[in-house]
């Protein structure tokens, strides 16, 4: 009888630690959040080209992640790529209208992420706001080839 | 001329039927009503196949997690990305590393102990005096095996990822001085909890039921005696790690195929 | 051959027939273990099958329990064909027999009191205190009340199967089929396991069918005899008859003696000529 109790317990705990370990890969793995929906601030970004960018990564300011990417899609009107980014709700209404938004790499080969930078205009972004001022992402091969025919033409 | 053709013949007949045996013994122990004292059945497996297999899934997992961080790092460093550890180790453990290797040695460690347990208990006409006594073994001492491979194989795998990720971190940041939240916030931005977690549980439920298939049907098919017995078990980790490595080729072409 | 027991066969015809055996050919590869036997298991008496070693009286009892399909012929028990039963409706046959193995088979990751318990809880609702009541009865019975607390690797070989044959019986089933339960006892508890059949036979009616090779003693407790060899009925009649039975081959098993018409060697080449056989392979 003992012995079957500590069984149970033991395979208890073995389903616990399986199922806690499913969390911690959700939520410190792969980084969704989970239960009630955060307060979150969100923006918007056109850009004309996203290079690797993908709905996960991360946006930075000042090189703090202040919030992640939720959406990209295909501009229809504008056939460019319009990025939705979710940011911490402190920040609501502390991004002036004229901040610039850049895709930018981490490292020479690493993950692109967005970086804001604050411009100095007194009116704020709201909720749903675009963010005008855009800096598309630096793609390797174009570089070379701009470079490539400045070259040539000198 | 005629006689290796006639054995290839032979042997493809006896692989088909024994394919044919396996199939039928899955879906005659898989289904049904469990009985009374199912749970408590099931229970004692998941002890001895799950908890059992704990220690050296964990230990194995963390050492793998520290060779990638420190191969990783070499390899990274060189491009000025050793930031991307975290990516690196994570992608790899979960999509591959974690359900494959889990699911081998599980196949060392449970599948063999499972074969040579049904096999004494057939060669010690335990399985037949069942059967005499109006309880079918299938259900009896199958069932709750492999029930229990099933579901512990993914729980397995998810310790496995969850020790090897932290061993990757270890000799990473720890010892080698990538910078903490890089590792962490560019494995959070590559990993994808559907396309890449989800995937690789899904791996392993499906390794798991191949290996415990294996290992019970080997037992429950084998011919009692010692020899009989030592074979079969033999054939249980050759049969489940080549079964585990073909099928992980084809799950990943399904799965991350067209993701290019 | 059997003029003689004319009067015996017609009394024993009158019983009520449980098991009931047609024209059974049953073959392991090249070796014909059954050519045509026919025999009848009457109800609540005691049977006993008899015959060389080897000649299949294990294979027998397993054609009855269903585990084995003959070739040809039918097993009927209670008038239903064995082997026609479907998977379930087998099962649910063998919860009215009860099975001794020869090898004992008790279940090693049970101990004795779970091996003995098994059948009552997996087929019956009782209460657990009742459960316990008979298990010890049954185990008393058998003499290993006190090693109800042992595995069944700590028991000796005659232990075991005394512990057995108490599972075998622990539902008190209408069939009980028993494969050499004399093996391996010493005096005193063979005494004892005849004794036991006999009165649960007697006591509660139940139908047994003995396979042994310890004549006196099965001789003692059975109602009527089968002595199986060569793949057919040899000889059968009740004790009494089968003791004065003038046929050689009968003469020689009842009695025991080496030499006679029944050979005591499995089906070999002449014996002088396997010798020569290996003459130029010998150093
Ligand atoms: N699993 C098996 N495979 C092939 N042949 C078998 C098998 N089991 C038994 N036999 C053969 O069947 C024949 C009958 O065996 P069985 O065990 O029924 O004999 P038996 O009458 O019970 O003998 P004993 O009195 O020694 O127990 C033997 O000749 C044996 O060689
Ligand atoms: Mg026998």
């Amino acid at each position: 009888m003992k012995r079957s109790k500590m069984m149970e317990f033991g395979v208890g705990l073995f389903v616990l630690a399986g199922i806690l370990g499913m969390v911690f890969l959700g939520l410190r793995v792969s980084g969704i959040s989970l239960g009630v929906p955060q307060d979150t601030f969100t923006l918007q970004a056109n850009f004309a080209n996203i290079g690797g960018l993908k709905s996960g990564s991360r946006v930075a300011m000042a090189g703090v992640t202040i919030g992640r990417v939720s959406d990209v899609a295909l501009d229809t009107e504008w056939l460019d790529a319009r990025v939705t980014m979710e940011l911490d709700e402190d920040l609501e209404g502390k991004i002036s209208r004229d901040s610039t938004a850049s895709i930018l790499t981490s490292g020479l080969l690493g993950e692109q992420y967005v970086g804001l930078s604050v411009g100095g205009d007194p009116e704020m972004l709201e909720e749903g706001d675009t963010i005008r001022d855009t800096q598309q992402a630096l793609v390797l091969e174009q570089l070379i080839q701009q470079f490539v025919s400045n070259m040539t033409s000198d | 001329m005629i006689r290796p053709i006639a054995s290839l013949g032979r042997g493809t007949l006896e692989a088909l039927s024994a394919l044919g045996r396996a199939s039928m013994f899955l879906a005659q122990s898989a289904v049904g009503i469990p009985s009374r004292e199912g749970w408590h059945l099931w229970l004692r497996q998941m002890h001895f196949i799950g908890v059992m297999s704990l220690a050296i899934v964990l230990v194995s997992g963390l050492f793998i997690g520290m060779v990638l961080g420190l191969q990783g790092y070499t390899i990274l460093v060189g491009f000025g990305a050793e930031d991307a550890l975290g990516q690196m180790v994570a992608l790899s453990l979960l999509r591959e590393l974690a359900p494959v290797v889990a699911a081998l040695l599980f196949a060392g460690r449970a599948g063999s102990a499972l074969t040579a347990e049904i096999g004494l208990m057939k060669a010690t006409e335990q399985l037949t005096s069942m059967e005499m006594i109006g309880i079918d073994p299938l259900r009896r001492i199958v069932a709750p095996r492999l029930w229990a491979g099933f579901i512990s194989m993914p729980l397995l795998t998810v310790g496995f990822s969850v020790v090897g990720i932290w061993g990757g971190y270890l000799v990473g940041v720890q010892w080698l001085g990538v910078f903490d939240g890089s590792y962490w916030s560019n494995m959070q931005s590559s990993v994808a909890f559907v396309d890449d977690i989800l995937n690789g549980m899904l791996k392993s439920v499906v390794f798991g039921l191949v290996v415990t298939w294996i290992a019970v049907f080997q037992g429950y098919d084998l011919i009692p005696t010692s020899e009989g017995i030592s074979r079969a078990t033999t054939r249980t980790v050759v049969y489940s790690s080549l079964a585990v490595l073909g099928l992980d080729f084809v799950l990943t072409a399904l799965m991350f195929g067209e993701l290019g | 051959m059997f003029d003689n027991y004319r009067d015996v066969d017609e009394r024993y015809v009158t019983d009520t027939t449980l098991v009931d055996v047609e024209g059974l050919h049953f073959s392991r590869g090249e070796n014909d273990i059954f050519r045509g036997v026919d025999l009848r298991i009457p109800k609540g008496k005691i049977t006993a099958v008899m015959g060389p070693s080897g000649t299949g009286k294990t294979t027998l009892l397993k054609l009855i329990g269903g585990q084995l399909v003959p070739d040809a012929g039918r097993v009927c028990i209670d008038g239903e064909d064995v082997h026609g039963l479907s998977r379930r409706a087998l099962f649910r046959m063998r919860r009215r027999m009860g099975m001794l193995f020869q090898s004992g088979a008790l279940f090693s990751d049970l101990s004795v009191f779970e091996n003995v318990a098994f059948p009552l809880r997996v087929h019956t609702d009782l209460p657990e205190a009742m459960v316990r009541d008979i298990v010890l009865m049954k185990l008393q019975a058998v003499g290993l009340r006190g090693a109800r607390n042992l595995s069944p690797a700590e028991l000796s070989g005659g232990m075991a199967r005394r512990v057995a044959l108490a599972r075998a019986v622990a539902l008190d089933p209408e069939l009980v089929l028993y494969d050499e339960p004399f093996v391996g006892q010493d005096p005193i508890s063979m005494g004892v396991l005849v004794q036991l059949i006999k009165t649960v036979n007697q006591a509660l009616g139940l139908t047994a069918v003995i396979v042994s090779h310890d004549i006196k003693e099965t001789l003692s407790i059975a109602d009527y005899v089968y002595i199986i060899a060569d793949g057919q009925v040899m000889a059968h009649g009740t004790p009494q008859t089968l003791d004065v039975n003038r046929d050689a081959r009968v003469k020689q098993f009842v009695h025991g003696e080496p030499d006679g018409p029944v050979p005591f060697h499995y089906p070999a080449p002449d014996f002088y000529r396997d010798i020569l056989a290996t003459k130029g392979e010998r150093p």
